[in-house]
This record gives structure tokens, C-alpha cells and sequence, in this order.
């Protein structure tokens, strides 16, 4: 019985409404935050940033996106990898074009112009709903990367088609560039998530989320409530596409430094991160965070164990890890369509008894 | 079961109109769903529709909440012409209902589930809402209050925070009552509130539509097909049949209108 509620009253309804209601919980994520503020980065190395810590935190970031979209407000969408392109390519626009701004300022305002972009390709479902808007925004995901190769002024004319990130440092920090060091990519990814994060789930308590959710579950009875459809869907759009717009152009300046569209903001991409919500928990956040560990853990384990524990060949194993996922998607679809946080809500409500049955 | 003394019908008429449907035709199509009806609904009363099946009672309650759009006719709210408008303006205006099969959010507690009905009355943007600390969250306290009393009001407190989906009909039916009067409504449709449900939930649903009509004052319009329930609750009833208009008065009035009798109500007469 170390997990329980029983004797956490609350005597007003500010109390009632927190993130995290009980007081052990709070006490967790506020040691978890310590240790990933406060300890990691001074022991972080190349390896684990660049492997480990942060995709998984850009990740993150993204997963909240479509999750927002998707989860909660039941809109699906297979652009992800598209909107990222585009916070990408508005990042490096941004950067080379006015260097003196400070970075997290081009990363939010990449964001921006992301969720504008997302709000524009998220008027036809207004009209259509389900599986013909997934393919109105997989039309979204292969315009935008046609749009960023065909259009020379994108990537400022460079011989190669790619972009690259100049460095740019924050409080003299070089958080992009090759000059950068794991601990300042690290942080500065740790910051976004954080604060993105708060926001979202400050969004999905209140009216908003209520009115996104209210969307999903019978959009009929939200209209005769008075939710607007067309604000509810089209803020659902900008929000999630804000957050993609930002895991974009962190996933371009910070992680990979240069970027080529076709390759990096893929289909691929897409079916990525909406994996990762469906693995971790549609209409959850903390979902959105277990699922972008749990895809970017994976591959890192299984090299782990399969190339170099076991000696294996490198396609081998890579190929065993596409096995492994769509084995898993499907096992999630069918027995657990709520995700690993429902399995987390679900250990979490054993434990309030543990060890007793009842 | 027996009336309680609400409103007294007599006392209905003097009332002001709140509510006033002039020559209303509906059509799908060749279909002519209402033919030229017209009635009103006073502040106030409880005003029962009632009609065999297909008399078009339904297509009626989605012209007053915005779902369909008349070809012919007005609609008049609180003295003003109300022009077509979509659904969400409609609730805009102080108009809420429930549905005849449930439409709850499933995936949300009881609890989010009134609080959304609240949604005319959050006012905060969506940046305040993504800081939450200062106005947003005063307004989410404010409504919460507000949420509570009517938790409170239909005796659903245990269940505040279960998923919709897991309760059983009788409470989902209480819950989208819930909703519906969160949103303060002046005028609550009501489409077959009862229906389904077992002799002693109508009894608990009767005692909640009139103690919501005598202490918050709401003006009521329910479509019902237990007739007991309909002469026991309602102030004054109208009759339809193949989408005309046969009948409209007091209870008494109406269980008297031979072409009532004829058309519904199935008592023999010579």
C-alpha cells in the first residue's frame, strides 16, 4: 500500500481539479522533473542524447500534437510528417533570415506558422469526417514535401536541396550546430516539452479540451450545447499543429542539424507518431509520453541485444523491429486500444489495494 | 401516480409567450412532415407534445432547436422574429434539450459531461486556458459551483467522476438532464424523457422535471408517449397527427377532443 488515496481529501474544487490529484503522484513527477532538470544533464553523453534522450523528447513533443487532434478531438490525421516539414522549413527561413533573433523565439514562431498551415488544411473536416479526412491530410503530407523539394527559395537555393542549421547559441550556449553539446540539446528540448506539456494538459481539462472531446464522443449533441464545430475543429487544428510545427523545427535544428524533406518528414514520419499514440494511449498525455519512449526505446534495445549482445546483422535486426511494432499495433488495436496508459491506469488502481484483492 | 401541484394549468394562459411557432411546414422532400402548425409556449409552463408515432412531434422539437429549417413559417423567441440560425446559436440563445436515444459523451465523466453543458457560459480564450493559473481557472471554479448544485439538484453526486459509458440508461437519461439544465436554459426541450424507463424511474424523472420547473422557473417542452405522465405533468398539451396540428389545451380539454380521441388516445366511442 505505498500508492494510495485514501485520506487525500479535497476541500475545494481548485484542489479537486489539479494535474495530479494525489500527493504521491505529485511528489514522483516532481523528482522525475528534478532528476531530468537538475542531474541528467551533467552526466549526459553524446551517445545518450543523441540515441536516447533527445527524439525521445522531440518525440514527445509531437505525439501531444496529434494526440490533441486525434485523441482528443477525433480528427485523424496522417499529415504529422508534413507539419513537421513545414516548422522545419519555417525554423530555417527564420534562423538564416534574421540571425540575430534568438532561437526559441524562431521555434515558437515556427510553430505558429505551422498551426496556420495546420488550420488551412483542416477546413475539409468541416465536410468530411474519419477515414476520408485521414486521406485529405495524407494529401497534406505529400504536398507539403512535393512543396519544400520542388520550391528552390525553401531551402535558400542550396546546391544539395537540404537545409542545414547555422549555430545559434542561447545565453552563449550553441544549442544548434555542430558546436553544440548534448547537454544544451538536451536542455533546451527538455524546456519545450515542459512548458508545451503544461499547456496541453491545462488545454484538455478545461472548456477547450471538454469541447474537443465533446466533438469526438457525438458531434451532434455538441452542437446543441453550443459548441461551434468549426472553432472546436479548427482550434483543435492550430493547437496540434502549433506543437508538430515545434517538435518540427527542434527535430530539424537541434537533433539532425541538416535536413533532407523526402527522407526526414516522410510518410514514414507520419505513421511514426501516430503509432505512438496508439501504442501509448489515445487521448492521454502521459500516453503521448509513453508511447514516443516506448517507439524510440525499441530500436535502441533491440540493437542492444540483437547486434551486440547476440551478434546479429544489422538488417536483420532491423527488420525484426518493423515485425515487432506492427505485431504490436495490432495487439494494441485488439486488447488494449486505450494504450499502454491505460495499462498504467490499470496497475495504478491495483496498487491503490496492493497487496490485498479487494 | 398522482399530480403534484405545480403551476396551476389555470393560471397558464395569462402568462407571457415565450416561445411562438406561426404557420410552421416542414418538408422533406415530396414529404410534408408539419403542415402549417402553429402554437406557443408561455413562460413558465410545461407544454407537452404528443402524437402516434410519425406525427412528426420530433421533426417539431429540431425546428425550435435549429436542426431543420422550415420552408414555411416563423419562429418567434422572447417577443423577437428568431431568423435561421445553425444549432449552437440556438443554444446560444437559452434553448437546451435532450435527445430521445442518449447522446452523451461517452468517453467523459459525468462531471465533464455538465460541465460542458456550461459552454454558453465559459467565456475564456484559449490562451487563458493554456496558462490556467487567474482567469481561466476562476472561471472553471465559478462553473463548477454552478455544476454542483445541479449534481446536487438530480442526486447523481456518487457518480460525478465514472465514465458516462460505464452507467446504466435510467442514469445516462439523468445525466443528459443534468447537461441540459447546466447551460441555465429558459426554454428545456425535453424528447421522451421517459422513455424506456421503468414505473419507479418515472416517477424520479416526473418529481425532477417539475421541481426544475418550479424552482428554477424553466419553461418546458417534452414530448412524451405515457399518457398518464403527459395529463399528470403538463400544463398545457399539444396534439399531432400526420404532422397537422388536432388538438391544443389544457389536459382536460384535450382528453376531451373527440378528433384526440379518435386519432390517439384509441378509446372506443359511439
Amino acid at each position: 500500500m505505498i500508492y494510495r488515496e485514501a485520506g487525500d481529501f479535497k476541500t475545494n474544487y481548485v484542489s479537486d481539479g489539479q494535474t495530479f490529484p494525489l500527493r504521491f503522484d505529485r511528489w514522483a513527477y516532481g523528482l522525475l522533473l528534478a532528476v531530468a532538470f537538475l542531474v541528467i544533464p551533467f552526466v549526459i553523453d553524446d551517445y545518450w542524447a543523441n540515441a536516447v534522450f533527445v527524439p525521445f523528447l522531440i518525440y514527445a513533443i509531437a505525439a501531444i500534437g496529434l494526440n490533441i487532434l486525434t485523441g482528443y478531438c477525433g480528427q485523424v490525421s496522417l499529415g504529422t510528417g508534413g507539419f513537421m516539414a513545414v516548422g522545419a522549413y519555417a525554423a530555417y527561413k527564420l534562423m538564416t533570415a534574421f540571425p540575430d533573433v534568438p532561437f526559441p523565439v524562431h521555434v515558437v514562431l515556427a510553430g505558429g506558422i505551422t498551426a496556420a498551415v495546420g488550420v488551412l488544411f483542416g477546413l475539409p473536416s468541416l465536410r468530411i469526417k474519419g477515414f476520408y479526412l485521414a486521406v485529405a491530410t495524407l494529401a497534406a503530407q505529400f504536398f507539403l514535401v512535393w512543396l519544400f523539394n520542388k520550391v528552390p527559395w525553401f531551402y535558400n537555393y542550396s546546391a544539395s536541396g537540404q537545409i542545414s542549421a547555422p549555430t545559434r547559441e542561447v545565453f552563449g550556449w550553441a544549442v544548434t550546430g555542430p558546436s553544440a553539446t548534448p547537454a544544451a540539446s538536451y536542455l533546451i528540448c527538455l524546456i519545450f516539452l515542459t512548458v508545451l506539456a503544461l499547456i496541453a494538459r491545462n488545454l484538455t481539462r478545461g472548456t477547450t479540451g471538454r469541447t474537443w472531446m465533446a466533438i469526438r464522443d457525438m458531434d451532434i449533441a455538441a452542437e446543441i450545447i453550443g459548441v461551434n464545430p468549426l472553432t472546436a475543429k479548427l482550434s483543435a487544428f492550430a493547437v496540434s499543429s502549433f506543437f508538430i510545427g515545434v517538435a518540427g523545427a527542434l527535430f530539424f535544428a537541434v537533433y539532425l542539424g541538416a535536413v533532407e524533406v523526402g527522407s526526414a518528414f516522410g510518410i514514414q514520419k507520419s505513421f511514426l507518431v501516430l503509432f505512438m499514440i496508439i501504442i501509448g494511449g489515445l487521448g492521454s498525455i502521459f500516453g503521448s509520453f509513453a508511447g514516443a519512449a516506448f517507439l524510440v526505446l525499441l530500436p535502441v534495445l533491440l540493437k542492444a541485444i540483437g547486434v551486440d549482445m547476440l551478434g546479429w546483422p544489422t538488417d536483420i535486426v532491423a527488420h525484426i523491429q518493423l515485425v515487432i511494432v506492427g505485431a504490436l499495433i495490432i495487439l494494441f488495436l485488439v486488447l488494449e486500444p486505450h494504450g499502454l496508459a491505460q495499462l498504467w491506469r490499470v496497475t495504478k488502481e491495483k496498487l491503490r489495494l496492493w497487496p490485498f484483492p479487494y | 401516480m398522482s399530480a403534484l401541484p405545480a403551476a396551476g394549468p389555470e393560471a397558464a394562459p395569462s402568462r407571457p409567450v415565450l416561445m411562438e411557432l406561426k404557420n410552421i411546414t416542414l418538408r422533406f422532400g415530396g414529404v410534408e412532415a408539419i403542415k402549417d402548425i402553429s402554437f406557443d409556449i408561455r413562460e413558465g409552463e410545461i407544454r407537452a407534445i404528443i402524437g402516434p408515432n410519425g406525427a412528426g412531434k420530433s421533426s417539431m422539437l429540431n425546428v425550435i432547436s435549429g436542426f431543420y429549417h422550415p420552408q414555411e413559417g416563423e419562429v418567434w423567441f422572447r417577443g423577437r422574429r428568431r431568423p435561421a440560425m445553425k444549432p449552437y446559436q440556438v443554444a446560444r440563445l437559452g434553448i437546451a434539450r435532450t435527445f430521445q436515444n442518449i447522446a452523451l459523451f461517452d468517453g467523459m465523466s459525468v462531471l465533464d459531461n455538465v460541465m460542458t453543458g456550461r459552454i454558453t457560459h465559459m467565456k475564456r480564450g484559449i490562451f487563458a486556458q493554456g496558462v490556467w493559473k487567474g482567469p481561466a481557472e476562476r472561471e472553471e471554479v465559478a462553473n463548477r459551483e454552478a455544476v454542483e448544485r445541479i449534481i446536487d439538484f438530480l442526486e447523481i453526486q456518487r457518480i460525478r467522476k465514472t465514465p458516462v459509458g460505464r452507467l446504466p440508461y435510467g442514469l445516462k437519461k439523468r445525466v443528459e438532464l443534468a447537461r441540459a439544465l447546466a447551460a441555465e436554459p429558459k426554454l428545456l426541450l425535453l424528447d421522451e424523457p421517459m422513455a424506456g424507463m421503468n414505473v419507479e424511474e418515472k416517477e424520479d424523472m416526473s418529481r425532477f422535471i417539475l421541481d426544475v420547473n418550479d424552482e428554477f422557473g424553466t419553461t418546458i417542452a417534452l414530448i412524451e408517449h405515457d399518457m398518464g405522465v403527459v395529463m399528470d405533468l403538463s400544463d398545457r398539451v399539444v396534439v399531432m397527427d400526420y404532422g397537422r396540428k388536432i388538438g391544443d389545451g389544457t389536459p382536460a380539454e384535450v382528453r376531451a377532443n373527440p378528433e384526440v380521441i379518435d386519432a390517439y388516445l384509441g378509446v372506443a366511442h359511439d
